[in-house]
């Protein structure tokens, strides 16, 4: 038989700002039957557009400007849009990051599902239902008979993504592109999604192309990889190479993500606690509780990270500790002093000592303020300084964030974001703070540049003594930072202690699950996770999905 | 200068032609007496009498251009008037409705509360009502002048204003920005000065082009209807309705108002197409 | 009660709040004057006598609230007062205009409603072509134009030079329908051209809003045919804005025709309503003013309560 997809020399451009730019420079990739291929690196790699494009197709705003695709003896950068159209959804099939966007609002799972099979006349609607229910049952969806009927609003995140999986598989295609399928997803959730692709790529012989960004995902479930960046082929290889014996610094780098060096303090004496939160509760004005009876301190000097999946509260507690949710119950204390519940009470000295960093650089800066501006407010309006003083104190802080004077005069649409977190950084220093809340400050920059940042908090910390309550949902950080650890499910802390205490076992439960969750490099650890997960469950704890 | 003359020459065609036309427009409105060949009320000829379009015309011994209107005023001069009352009267009208619709929205949007609820639902209540039919039964209880006209459809609009600014604001409001300054412990006045205006800016000058537009052709049916300003100032929606009985006799003249209140609207909203699509950029590139 | 019926409930008691105020807006605007409404109108020269004699008619010698009642149930019992100028009853006045003027503004609905949709839909499916940019253009000018000047075109061109259409829309009882029609033909063009260019680009906005969405991208990939997606993706979801665009240009024609009525001096409301507010005729005003302002509030109820029915999240709650 045939090799299934061969690209040979793929180029493709974008419009952007008035006129034609590169995004893919000449990438070849070749995929036998039944086999599958992660692609995988930083934003900008061109490795979702590289997917679609062995659909035959370019985004509008994109156009592919030069070398074959040839499917199955077929060359789709020629081929008719009448020719593509009878090959998509039946030979080729999609599988998108966000279903949530991806389904139709209008229509039900199994209308949608039926529809590709129905209308390119491979089978009857009857015939459809019945593989939906199959395809539903062997995603491991629950009550697979009937789920069909539902509308994708009525699902959840992690359901809805398998029968987007079950749709892409509902005329046997060859090929199916999975773009950043569980990157949208909890920890745990993921898992699920992750061994419930791979166990129906398995048993249907499908060959595909996986996009993601973290390699530790796609090492789970593809037989090759390639690793992009800046739109070219950086190294291809079998999983076991690329993940034991990488020929490419580049890749060594995305390998090495995980470890950043830490410097563990030993716990000083115990008044050292500057921030004491006791017996918490709070909810968003109609009655659900998203904290509930919460205690926890940070010591000087120290990091507390605060780990949790979406709803854990985690984010809740930081808008209490900072004031912009005043607590329904529990109080706050800030060396031994209560504070008051809301922001708008408390002193500007207060105001001062905790300073906060946020997931987003590009909302947490205004894109009409200089860098200058924005760091030279925060020296102004906390330490009174003016002229020429201030100045000093601007340059003397851009110097501390690692960047050179030359960015003084820049406005943010000029920075990359891990400069915009710098900037970030730059201004909660300013204040002198003694407490800094750090939100989920590197979920949202590429693996390596968020290696960066977390190395430079380090760096301050070490220097300046202050320290951090460092709230994320990504447990290799924790590892990376922390000092000591909260775990947070539903509202509640569930466990909490020095780092060692926490990461050594026997665990929690729930930190089991959460721990062993997090992707390893190892390709056969998911099988492992798996059977570990039974285990689990066989004790009760719950996995939601 | 020197940015706007780079930014309008990389412009395209049409938003080149929507700049010239509201130049011109101006230029007539503030120069008028010095370009106006007779005064605001002079008589000149017989009705109707002599455009260019007219061979058997008599020959004025002052040149007339477009001809006399229904009692032989030049009416060159009366739309070269006309353009300073209409387009001013907007211009003010539209600066007022501004004033007072963004400094309410911009409040709502930053205190919430029961201040916002109090301010919309009222404007709420405002916008059921057609702005036309709220204005005619204003204006008959207080009767037509300049100032009634100018505040009451000011305060009309407003509305819409109000509308669109806490909306801009809102979304400003949220971001995270925002939520640092007040941490760091701003008044309310830095905020809305430092924070959300300069952000809030670029849409709000779009508004405020479509919002004259509105507000000039809103005028313009009011004066048409009789019910706006009040002969003999001249403004462009009075000259057509004055001269609106000729048209049966295939007189074109009510027709060049009429067209110049349209051509200043096209010019207006060309720019502001332009000045939209720049603001929205081309979708980003994944 | 679930979440859909809890929603249009708020909607329609919003709609009845609304009419409340306009209606003591209306019924007591007259407090807006400074100084006195019967001495505003009757001039400095009045006697004492004529000036208690007229706040007697208009009721102003009772206090606010009394008025606003009589007012309000005289309204609701089809008494709308006497007018001032002709001492008829407005009802009398009233009656037949109201009966052209919902004529004419059906008749340019019904030519304007198809018509705009479907360009729209086409503009907004065939997007940066010839066919969307001439569109795009031409709706941007007609936007620019005062209903007059679309009116007095027309009446120079089909009118006085080609003498197709009457320039003056007359009406009476011994029309037949098809004469009727003719004799509004201009009235009705000028009212749907205006109605028709904002029509057209919401609904081109709306669908191109529901084109750049992620399940369109996801059926052109299931290899759907571009007529289906457009019909069975698309336009479930551009529904909602859709008749939302109908509905707020229906209520915008409602105020459109007042204009209207005046160029072709068409025996409608809108004519009376603007007549009767330079002779300061308030009973008359009140009364026009009422009518104009409920349709406008009812149709936006209208639009307000089908966009809620027809968005499928809200119809299929959780």
């Amino acid at each position: 038989m045939s090799r299934l997809l061969t690209i040979k020399d793929l180029k493709i451009e974008g419009y952007q700002e008035e006129k034609w730019n590169g995004i893919v420079h000449g990438v070849s990739l070749t995929l036998e039957r039944g086999e599958v291929i992660g692609l995988i690196g930083e934003s900008g790699a061109g490795k979702s557009t590289i997917g679609i494009a062995s659909m035959g197709y370019a985004r509008p705003g994109c156009r592919i400007t030069g070398g074959s695709i040839e499917f199955d003896g077929m060359d789709l950068a020629q081929a008719s849009d009448e020719e593509l159209r009878k090959l998509r959804g039946v030979r080729i099939a999609y599988v998108a990051q966000s279903a949530a966007a991806s389904f139709n609002p209008a229509h039900t799972l199994l209308q949608q599902f039926a529809e590709t099979p129905v209308k390119h006349g491979v089978m009857t609607f009857a015939e459809a239902e019945v593989k939906a229910i199959e395809l539903y049952r062997s995603l491991d969806l629950p009550n697979p008979e009937s789920i069909g009927s539902r509308y994708p609003h009525q699902v959840s995140g992690g359901q809805l993504q398998r029968a987007m999986v079950a749709m892409a598989m509902s005329c046997d295609p060859d090929l199916i592109i999975f773009d950043e399928p569980t990157t949208a997803l909890d920890v745990t959730t993921q898992i699920e999604v992750l061994s419930s692709i791979k166990n129906a790529i398995k048993q249907h012989n499908t060959a595909a192309i996986y996009i993601t960004h973290d390699l530790a995902v796609v090492a789970q479930i593809s037989d090759r990889i390639m690793v992009l960046r800046y739109g070219n082929e950086v190294e291809t290889g079998l999983v076991g190479q690329i993940v034991q014996d990488p020929k490419e610094d580049y890749t060594r780098e995305l390998l090495s993500v995980r470890n950043v060096r830490h410097d563990t303090m030993e716990h000083s004496d115990s008044d050292s606690t500057i921030l004491e939160v006791k017996n918490i509760s709070a909810s968003y004005g109609n009655g659900v509780r998203v904290l509930n009876n919460v205690s926890t301190k940070v010591t000087k000097g120290m990091t507390v990270a605060v780990v949790g999946e979406s709803g854990s509260g985690k984010s809740t507690m930081a808008r209490v500790i900072t004031g912009l949710l005043p607590p329904e119950e529990g109080e706050i204390l800030f060396h031994g002093q209560p504070l008051s519940p809301s922001f708008k009470d408390r002193s500007l000295d207060l105001l001062q000592r905790i300073q906060m960093i946020y997931q987003m650089p590009d909302v947490a800066l205004n894109p009409r303020q200089k860098v200058k501006d924005v760091i030279g407010r925060s020296v102004e309006f906390y330490t009174g300084l003016k002229g020429e003083y201030k100045k000093a104190r601007v340059l003397e802080l851009i110097e501390k964030i690692e960047l050179s004077d030359s960015y003084l005069d820049r406005f943010p649409s000029e920075l990359s974001g891990g400069e915009k977190q710098r900037v970030c950084i730059a201004r909660a220093l300013a204040a002198e703070p003694e407490l800094i809340i750090c939100d989920e400050v590197t979920s949202a920059l590429d693996q390596l540049v968020a290696k960066e940042i977390l190395t430079l908090l380090q760096d301050l910390q070490n220097e300046l003594g202050m320290s951090y309550l460092f709230i994320t949902h990504d447990l290799a950080t924790v590892k990376a930072i922390s000092d000591d650890i909260v775990v947070m499910y539903g509202g509640e802390v569930v466990e909490q202690g020095s780092k060692t205490e926490i990461l050594t076992p026997p665990h929690h439960d729930y930190t089991d699950l959460l721990l062993s969750s997090v992707p390893e490099m190892d390709p056969n650890w998911l099988d492992g996770v798996l059977q570990h997960r039974l285990d689990l469950e066989a004790r009760g704890v719950i996995i939601h999905t | 200068m020197n940015d706007f003359w780079k930014l309008l020459k990389s412009a395209p065609f049409a938003a080149k032609l929507g700049v010239f036309i509201i130049l011109i427009n101006v230029f007539a409105a503030i120069f008028a007496p010095v370009i106006a060949p007779y005064a605001e009320t002079d008589v000149i000829g017989d009705m109707w009498d002599g455009g260019f379009w007219d061979e058997n015309a008599p020959q004025h011994s002052p040149v007339s251009l477009l001809g006399t209107d229904h009692i032989g005023r030049d009416l060159f001069t009366r739309l070269i008037y006309g353009a300073r009352n209409t387009i001013g009267i907007a211009f003010v009208t539209t600066l007022l409705s501004f004033g007072v619709g963004i400094t309410a929205g911009f409040i709502a949007a930053t205190l919430r509360g029961w201040v916002d609820q109090v301010l919309s639902r009222t404007v709420d209540v405002f916008m059921a009502i057609p702005t036309l039919i709220f204005a005619l039964m204003i204006l008959s209880v207080m009767g037509t002048s300049i100032p009634v006209l100018i505040v009451v459809i000011a305060i009309l609009d407003a509305t819409r204003v109000y509308r669109i600014s806490r909306a801009v604001a809102m979304d400003i409001e949220v971001m995270e920005y925002v939520e640092v300054a007040k941490l760091r412990g701003e008044g309310l006045w830095w905020i809305i000065r430092h924070e959300i205006l300069p952000n809030a800016l670029a849409p709000l000058v779009a508004e405020f082009g479509l919002r004259f537009c509105f507000v000039f052709l809103f005028i313009a049916a009011l004066s048409f209807l009789g019910l706006g300003l009040q002969p003999p100032t001249a403004d462009w929606g009075s000259m057509v309705r004055e001269n609106a009985s000729g048209i049966s006799y295939g007189i074109i003249v009510p027709l060049i108002p009429a067209a110049a209140i349209a051509l200043l609207t096209v010019g207006v909203n060309l720019v502001v197409d332009w000045f939209l699509h720049k603001a929205s950029g081309i979708r980003e590139i994944k | 009660m679930d979440g859909l019926t809890l929603m249009i409930l708020k909607r329609l008691a919003f709609g009845v709040v609304t009419l409340f105020v306009i209606s003591l807006i209306i019924s007591l605007g007259v407090e807006l004057l400074p100084g006195d409404l019967a001495q505003a109108m009757l001039g400095q020269s009045a006697t004492p006598e004529t000036l208690a004699a007229f706040r007697k008619e208009l009721g102003l010698d009772q206090p606010m609230y009394v008025r606003y009642l009589t007012w309000i149930t005289g309204i609701l019992q089809g008494d709308l007062g006497t007018s001032l100028a002709s001492h008829r009853p407005v009802v009398d006045l009233l009656g037949g205009r109201l009966g052209n003027t919902i004529f004419l503004a059906a008749v340019s609905a019904a030519i304007a409603v198809p018509v705009a949709v479907i360009l729209g839909m086409l503009a907004a499916l065939y997007r940066e072509s010839w066919f969307d940019k001439f569109i795009s253009m031409t709706t941007l000018s007609t936007i620019s134009f005062p209903e007059f000047f679309v009116g007095y075109i027309l009446v120079l061109f089909l009118a006085v030079e080609f003498n197709v259409f009457p320039s003056i829309a007359k009406l009476n009882s011994r029309m037949d329908f098809f004469d009727q029609l003719y004799a509004i033909s201009l009235p009705a063009i000028t009212l749907t051209l205006v109605v028709i260019a904002h029509m057209m680009r919401m609904t081109r906005a709306a669908i191109l809003n529901v084109m750049t969405s992620p399940y369109i991208e996801m059926a052109t990939l299931k290899g759907m045919t571009r007529s289906r997606i457009i019909v069975k993706h698309a336009f479930p979801n551009a529904l909602s804005p859709v008749i939302n665009v109908i509905v707020l240009n229906l209520a915008y024609l409602v105020v459109g025709v007042v204009v209207v009525e005046v160029v072709f001096v068409y025996p409608g409301l809108g004519q009376l309503l603007v007549d009767s507010v330079s002779k300061r005729d308030l009973p008359v005003v009140q009364a026009s003013v009422m009518i104009f302002a409920s349709t406008y509030v009812l149709l936006n109820l209208t639009a307000d309560v089908l966009a809620i029915i027809s968005n499928p999240k809200l119809r299929h709650p959780k």
